[in-house]
């Protein structure tokens, strides 16, 4: 519950509708896309204009009031879990593309517009907004950049961090920033980079200015099946030691291909190991001769079949398969657990072996996909919340896997954000000192500490709690301590 | 895995720390010229040395801040890859460090990214002298806050850099130079419009009534790319890219005497030629505007520009400084970077000064 003079002075700046407190009307935001963690918000306000916002901040700010923002709520990390004694800052009402540039090849628009709508805004102009997370009929530009999100075609294109120009946001205090500009730079820190996935802990976006490419002429993608997962990871190393950015580069496991072929029917090999997609863009005559030089390393690395798209048609029916992966695991598993690490691609064949040990272990299935090109592995661990026990178990499937990314040189988390999921992780991942630091960051944009409080970098008193193993930049810091 | 050139780097800063006395940090002293003053006792980062991991079919280096950039670059090009960013050096010896610190960028930085787009990891020293780390060595990573590209172009005031991981790009098939008799305004128009065409672009630079635009790629798509821009064909361009990289460009060197201090505007690529008193190349699409400034040229009307061009100005070369060096920030942001100062650097000791006078 909102203070009364708290819930008051909101009213006044918003019309009735745009500011919720019922229980029935704000449950509707207790979660995002990760459904495990769940906590009911004081309030909602639904603004239209930046003033208003800049309002909303200035009273929230004043009261101590916590203020989480949120885009569409497709995180995958909880980053727009509510605060139980604060205000969610819903940004859907922010769905204008304000500016199309097609010489400069720049879109302005606000947080609320959905990824895939810029990209169909700017096809007239033959251009398009290169990263494409999976989510991206639904999520919106705001919670990228809060998110740094990537998509299949980040290898070649970039994450969000590479393709946007400049943010306009407000800090806590309602006050006015920008970071970049119409540049290719601009002077002093780069604080676009550093707004760039982080999480909604510094400021409240309020205007993106994106860079738009132009279409590629023509794509082409191959579907190869391996009858080992290691040869496919070769197959993999071999295309990018010739010198090929693949402009999408993704592996499936026997699990993962044969959930999804059941779903969409796209003519998956049912009996490989592994199956690898390897899209090739540019000119029709570059595609020709990539694609060609990629059916010949494939051969050579051992590909049991090989089926290159022959039409834009098949070339939508080949990915459907792996754009489809998620939906299709949920289809034969009442729940799953999407785990979301990067390795150096060279660790695959360990980590794979040991997430297939550590299924044995737990009792519980896992499907792997996993960005081939840039290292970042999507376990899908299946399980059934209604059975006693199962999620936590899930959860500790998933922590062990997130430990041994670590272990080999990876990270956390590749795209999906820290949010509440990864706090745990992240006192592994990160030594006391480096956390102090990102506390100075986040201090440095919110003294007071109001912003999406509690996500993203975890406390120190959190991480000695949680007192395990240390295993920082490949080293362990208790090597006395039994490993698992 | 500590390295005795990191702990006696961290000696240093401790020292300093604790006596208050400021760190000038050094690498080859290529760019000492790069930024507003230089003062307190010189700290070389030249020990702290040697590519640390390079797979190439990771599209991954590591290496410690001091090594030289031509032995990465030369490691590099053994595995037929290369830096995408195209580092500029301004005299030898320069290191990688020097390349991240400042966070320049060359030629191809509007079509395949700037220093900082290829950045995946950093180790730090900070103002207290404790060894940081930031990102990684893989190439998706969005755990905790991106410091690592914050340290990118920030000139060594937020920390001593002493190792930095790098996406790295396969070295391009094939190569072209063409070239067109230009305005500088029709010129502006015509990189902007290929911009937005698959074009295989990698460079352009407009100097003097001739623009001349780079491709890179495939054999196949730069020929035919050829074709399709026409224009004449530039024999031994590599020459041209570098010198223009380099500064050592014929217009870089009337610029770098002390008559003439050279401007760089970042601005929109499409914002209009403008006489600004004195001569322009023009780089990156459109992007960016190198001023060799004339007698005419004012500073402050050089800054309203740019920045009515949505960017900013920042006097490059010269041999006096009456103004800041790079561009005024506007209030909210300059208290922003002084608490971002504050809390890598508490005591404010690493090279105060050399990217503001607020610090």
């Amino acid at each position: 519950m909102l203070d009364s003079y708290v819930q008051a002075e909101l009213a006044a700046l918003l019309p009735p509708s745009a500011l919720l407190t019922a229980p029935e009307d704000t449950r509707p935001y207790e979660c995002d896309g990760l459904t495990l963690f769940r906590e009911r918000p004081a309030a909602v306000a639904l603004p239209e204009t930046e003033a208003q916002v800049a309002g909303i901040l200035r009273v929230c700010h004043a009261a101590r009031v916590p203020v989480v923002a949120r885009g569409a709520g497709t995180s995958l990390s909880g980053g727009a879990l509510p605060d139980r004694n604060g205000l969610v800052l819903s940004m859907a009402k922010f769905r204008r593309i304000l500016a199309i540039d097609a010489l400069a090849r720049t879109a302005v628009v606000q947080p609320g517009v959905r990824n895939l709508a810029i990209s169909e805004a700017a096809a007239a102009h033959g251009l398009y907004y290169a990263p494409d997370p999976s989510s991206q009929i639904a999520c919106s530009i705001g919670g990228n950049v809060a998110e740094n999100a990537g998509g299949v075609h980040c290898l070649k294109y970039g994450l969000t961090v590479h393709n946007v120009r400049r943010v306009r946001a407000l800090l806590v205090n309602g006050d006015a920033v920008e970071f970049g500009g119409a540049s290719l730079d601009s002077a002093g820190y780069d604080l676009l980079a550093l707004v760039n996935g982080s999480e909604g802990l510094l400021a409240v976006i309020t205007e993106i200015t994106v860079k738009l490419l132009p279409k590629p002429q023509h794509a082409q993608v191959a579907l190869a099946a391996f009858d080992d997962v290691e040869k496919a990871g070769a197959a993999v190393g071999a295309i990018i030691g010739a010198g090929i950015i693949p402009a999408g580069l993704e592996m499936m496991d026997q699990p993962a291909t044969r959930a999804v072929e059941e779903f969409v029917h796209a003519g998956y090999p049912l009996d490989a190991a592994a199956v690898l997609l390897v899209e090739s863009d540019g000119t029709i005559e570059e595609v020709g001769d990539e694609m060609a030089e990629i059916r010949r390393l494939l051969t050579e690395s051992g590909a049991t079949s090989i089926r290159v798209s022959r039409d834009e048609r098949e070339r939508l029916l080949l990915w459907s398969g792996r754009k489809a992966a998620f939906p299709a695991v949920g289809r034969i598993s009442p729940d799953y657990y999407c785990i979301d690490g990067t390795i150096p691609r060279k660790a695959l064949p360990l980590v794979l072996r040991r997430t297939a040990e550590w299924s044995k272990e737990f009792g519980l299935a896992c499907a792997n996909v996993f960005h081939a090109g840039d290292g970042n592995l999507h376990p899908l661990i299946l399980f059934d919340a209604n059975r006693e026990g199962e999620i936590e178990r899930t959860i500790a499937f998933g922590d062990r896997i997130l430990g041994l990314c670590i272990e080999v040189g990876g990270t956390v988390t590749g795209e999906h954000g820290v949010g509440v999921e990864k706090l745990s992780a992240m006192c592994a991942q990160f030594a006391p000192d480096e956390l102090e630091r990102f506390h100075g960051v986040k201090a440095a944009f919110d003294p007071s500490g109001l912003l999406n409080p509690g996500k993203a970098v975890p406390t120190l008193a959190r991480c000695a709690e949680f007192g395990r193993m240390h295993v920082h930049h490949g080293e362990l810091r208790h090597p006395d301590l039994p490993r698992f | 895995m500590t390295d005795p050139a990191i702990e006696a780097l961290q000696a240093t800063v401790r020292r300093a720390a604790a006596t208050r006395a400021s760190l000038r940090i050094v690498g080859g002293g290529t760019k000492e010229f790069y930024g507003a003053s230089l003062s307190g006792e010189t700290l070389d980062v030249r020990a702290v040395t040697g590519v640390v991991d390079y797979d190439p079919t990771e599209l991954v280096i590591t290496a410690r801040a001091g090594t030289p950039l031509d032995a990465i670059e030369a490691t590099m090009r053994a595995a037929g890859q290369m830096l995408g960013f195209e580092p500029p050096r301004f005299g030898a010896g320069g290191t990688l460090g020097g390349a991240i610190a400042s966070g320049l960028s060359g030629p191809r930085r509007p079509y395949a990214g700037a220093a900082r787009d290829f950045v995946l990891g950093v180790g730090v020293v900070d103002g207290t002298g404790r060894a940081l780390s930031f990102g990684g060595r893989v190439m998706k990573n969005v755990a905790g806050f991106d410091v690592a590209r914050l340290m990118t172009g920030a000139m060594g005031t937020l920390g001593v850099i002493t190792e930095v991981s790098l996406k790295c790009l396969p070295r391009p098939h094939a190569e072209a130079t063409r070239l067109f008799e230009l305005s500088a305004d029709e010129s502006i128009a015509r990189v902007n419009e290929w911009g937005g065409q698959p074009l295989p672009l990698s460079a352009t630079c407009f100097h003097q009534g001739l623009l001349a635009v780079r491709l890179s790629g495939a054999p196949s798509a730069v020929a035919s790319a050829r074709a399709k821009l026409g224009g004449s064909e530039l024999e031994g361009a590599d020459a041209l890219w570098s010198s223009v990289r380099d500064h050592r460009h014929a217009f870089f060197a009337s610029a770098a005497s002390a008559a003439a201090p050279l401007w760089r505007l970042s601005v929109a690529s499409t914002a209009p030629y403008t006489d600004l008193g004195g001569e322009q190349l023009i780089e990156w699409g459109g992007a960016l505007r190198w001023l060799a400034a004339g007698a005419r040229t004012d500073a402050a009307k050089v800054r309203t520009w740019a920045q009515a061009q949505g960017g900013h100005a920042t006097l490059f070369r010269a041999a006096a400084k009456p103004v800041e060096v790079f561009h005024p920030l506007p209030s909210t942001l300059a208290a922003l970077h002084k608490r971002l100062k504050a809390t890598f650097d508490p005591h404010g000791i690493l090279n105060p000064g050399r990217l503001s006078a607020a610090f």
